[in-house]
């Protein structure tokens, strides 16, 4: 046999192959981003594909920054329909969508996800946080004597007489995670400000507002604070190898692991579906999918599988999603007529 | 040098003194060095085996629970009336019912089922069809939709049980670990051990673990490793019709036809050093040019045979270059003296001989292929996408995909520890394939290996 013909007739078949490739419409749902939506958006892409004639959506992790790039990469088929996100998108993220020719983007809040703090079910009693405490555990300074020293606490009864005298471990989302974004403000900067530090370090220290906020979210980077960047599940193996490890989990990823972890109250709310949905629970985030406009009406069942995932059946009470974890929307018709309309973030205001 | 004479002198006497049938000092530490380098090896050896089965123990105990799965049968009245509203049998209002219309049946079913039994229980229904995977609905739903003569009969389904049942039976979820947990309580258990008795539940061979699609993370009792199989498949075909033919065109050019000069020993050493890439790098370059600038879409098979074919290239070079150099001269010389032309001296004698070695380093390239992960991370192939079979041959390279190292990954990183037992029932398929695929090789080679 020739090598010099087959070789010639793979190259061949690849460029066939290629250019149908091109040619071929996508039939086909794409979506990529945080990894805290997507076992919603799996759920509802399965659900999706039996209801429906249309293929089962793909659906990529990768983080909420991650996924609202290649969101903003363009129009075309070689690009995602839905970006994933678990905080809203920034203005500079719409202002680089723009420039690529993404500048007309439905934005859509399916639910609320809450932030628990839970450690190993065997380990030290933490059954009790209040925000301040985990400012002062986990800052990187902290004022004293009217200057900024770094933090000295190394355990949490020098932070807290009622915590457990065990040495500070804390394993925290990463920054590329929207999850730590609101970690450092429903946590970090509320603990700062109760407990006084913000108000000294601008009314003593003379500091301006922004460079005491700046301070206030400044973790630890002496080792007794880890970022974590991977999933929960690396948190999760992090919290079985050290006993006295605190880690920062989605709600309902604890709710599926109850058997080697427990919860701790947040400022003496017990975080369930219950208490995030009344805005009791003072850690929680609305989720959020991005739907590219220009998209609607091309990709075939885009719209459908956009207006299925907010309907009632879905993320209403009740629904596969509130059974996951998810804390329902109380304004879901609003987001629903949304979708029906086609509103996007610059027609919102 | 005045006492190296006398060092000999001293040598020559102690050895004449010494008895052969008895062992002198320095003997005696020559052997014992010998014994504690022994007893080095055998240590070393000892530790590789040990770590070995330690790695063989904990895959065959966590995977092998994936391959059965907890079935609870459960008769269904279909009723018409929610099924088919019109009324008509048309086929297009009764898939227009969804999902949710079925599951009141269901919990009318299963508490038949129960009474059939004679188990009793103060639960609400929708409590007790938390024993029930949700994917009851659209097994259901499936049944109906592809047969609506059944409509207004009571059926028979098997149908899959939640997770944490299964956990039950298999003894991954203990009665203590129920208390916190919203899915399940201890008072299901109970239901669960008197419906086994009655044999309406009942733990079965997992045929859908192999052959099934990958499911959401609400319903790992349904998830199979089928669908990324045959992404596998597809890519594997990719990487032999391309890395097979240019990797040899390209090392029977390179050993038998170039000049040796600077030129080729660059590309020499280059081939050798794209062997060492990182695997992780390659998914860049796939991503950047196949997926940005050719415009090929992402998660296919096609663009991760392509990234693996760049990975495996080297691989098959270095190896069918090794298996040509192997062949002896004379064999050239004898054909090129009586008259072959070069290319016939090639093609008609030194590649048949050459051919065992050129496929054993081919298999065990498409086995490291098979087993990579980290390019496919880059060009969309790892998440919720291995849920739909391909559509014929052109789809199976085309529609988004996954492979099964990667659905493993997946697998691991998802919330529901019964996620974790398929990650490592997929590592034993996974592992099944790369031995039969190195077993291959190494018959091969036993086969057809001639030695001069």
């Amino acid at each position: 046999m020739s090598f010099a013909k087959s070789t010639a007739s793979a190259l061949a078949i690849a460029a066939v192959s290629a250019t149908a490739a091109a040619a071929q419409s996508r039939d086909n749902v794409q979506v990529a981003g945080s990894s805290t939506v997507l076992p919603y958006a799996s759920i509802v892409a399965e659900a999706f594909g039996e209801n429906f004639d249309y293929p089962t959506p793909v659906v990529e992790s990768g983080g909420s920054s991650a996924g609202l790039s290649r969101f903003c990469e363009g129009v075309g088929e070689n690009t995602i329909d839905i970006a994933n996100a678990s905080r809203a998108i920034r203005d500079s993220e719409v202002e680089t969508c723009a420039s690529n020719g993404v500048d007309e983007i439905i934005e859509v809040r399916i639910g609320y996800d809450g932030i628990v703090f839970a450690s190993q079910i065997d380990g030290p009693a933490f059954d009790a946080f209040t925000q301040e405490q985990w400012y002062n555990a986990l800052a990187a300074e902290l004022p004293q004597d009217g200057e900024m020293v770094s933090n000295p606490n190394t355990t949490w009864t020098e932070v807290d007489e009622a915590l457990p005298d065990v040495e500070i471990l804390t394993f925290i989302p990463g920054t590329r995670h929207g999850t730590r974004e609101v970690f450092e403000e429903n946590v970090l900067l509320v603990g700062c400000e109760e407990s006084g530090a913000y108000d000294t370090m601008v009314n003593d220290m003379g500091m301006s507002e922004d460079e005491a906020e700046e301070a206030c979210i400044g973790v630890r980077t002496d080792g007794q604070s880890v970022d974590i960047d991977g999933d929960y599940t690396e948190t999760l193996a992090r919290i079985e190898a050290n006993p006295n490890g605190v880690g920062v989990f989605g709600l309902s990823f604890y709710e599926n692991n109850t058997d080697s972890l427990k919860v701790a109250t947040m400022a003496d709310v017990e975080p369930s579906t219950e208490t995030i949905a009344s805005g009791e629970y003072p850690v929680s985030r609305p989720l959020y999918f991005y739907i590219k406009k220009a998209h609607l009406g091309v990709i075939p069942g885009l719209k459908e599988y956009a207006s299925f995932f907010v309907s009632d059946q879905v993320a209403g009470q009740g629904g596969p999603l509130a059974n996951y974890g998810l804390v329902p929307d109380p304004e879901l018709e609003q987001t629903q007529q949304k979708i029906e309309n086609e509103t996007t973030i610059s027609q919102e205001g | 040098m005045t006492d190296a004479p006398a060092t000999i002198a001293d040598a020559s006497a102690s050895r004449s003194k010494g008895s052969l049938l008895e062992k002198d000092a320095r003997t005696k530490k020559r052997n014992a060095a010998e014994t504690r380098f022994k007893a080095y090896g055998i240590i070393a050896i000892g530790i590789g085996l040990a770590f070995l089965a330690a790695l063989v123990f904990s895959i065959v105990r966590n995977g092998v629970p994936a391959f059965t799965q907890t079935y609870v049968t459960v008769p269904i009245t279909l009723e018409a009336e929610t099924l088919d509203p019109e009324g008509n049998r048309d086929p297009a209002d009764i898939s227009g019912v969804m999902t949710f219309a079925y599951s009141p049946l269901i919990q009318q079913g299963l508490q038949s089922a129960l009474e059939e039994a004679d188990v009793e229980t103060d639960m609400s229904a929708s409590d007790l069809t938390k024993m029930l995977s949700s994917s009851a609905e659209n097994t259901v739903r499936q049944r109906v939709v592809s047969n609506p003569d059944l409509i207004g009969e009571t059926e028979e389904f098997r149908l899959l049980a939640s997770s944490r049942v299964d956990g039950y039976l298999k003894g991954r979820v203990e009665r203590a670990d129920l208390e916190r947990d919203r899915n399940l309580d201890a008072a299901h258990l109970d239901i669960v051990d008197q419906l086994q008795e009655a044999g309406v539940v009942s733990r079965t061979f997992n045929m859908d673990f192999i052959l099934g699609t990958d499911a959401s993370d609400n319903r790992p009792e349904q998830a199979g490793i089928g669908a990324s199989m045959l992404g596998s498949f597809f890519m594997m075909l990719v990487v032999l019709a391309l890395a097979l033919p240019i990797g040899v065109a390209a090392s029977i050019y390179l050993e038998e036809f170039a000049p040796k000069n600077k030129f080729t020993d660059l590309i020499e050493v280059n081939i050798s050093n794209l062997a060492a890439v990182p695997s992780i790098v390659f998914g860049i370059l796939g991503l950047a040019a196949f997926i940005q600038f050719a415009g090929l879409p992402q998660s296919a098979p096609l663009v991760g045979g392509l990234v693996l074919t760049l990975m495996t290239l080297p691989t098959i070079i270095i190896s069918t270059r090794a298996s040509l150099k192997s062949v002896p001269p004379s064999i050239r010389d004898a054909a090129l003296g009586v008259g072959a032309s070069p290319m016939q001296a090639v093609f008609h004698h030194v590649l048949p001989l050459a051919a065992p070695g050129i496929l054993t380093g081919t298999i065990i390239g498409l086995a490291q292929a098979l087993g990579e992960t980290a390019p496919l991370l880059l060009i969309g192939m790892v998440g919720f996408i291995a849920s739909n079979y391909p559509e014929g041959v052109a789809s199976g390279f085309l529609d988004p995909n996954s492979a099964m190292p990667a659905q493993i990954y997946e697998w691991a990183k998802r919330a529901d520890p019964a996620f974790y037992e398929r990650a490592w029932g997929g590592i034993i398929i996974l592992l099944v394939f790369l031995l039969s695929m190195n077993l291959l090789a190494i018959i091969l080679r036993r086969r057809f290996e001639r030695r001069w």
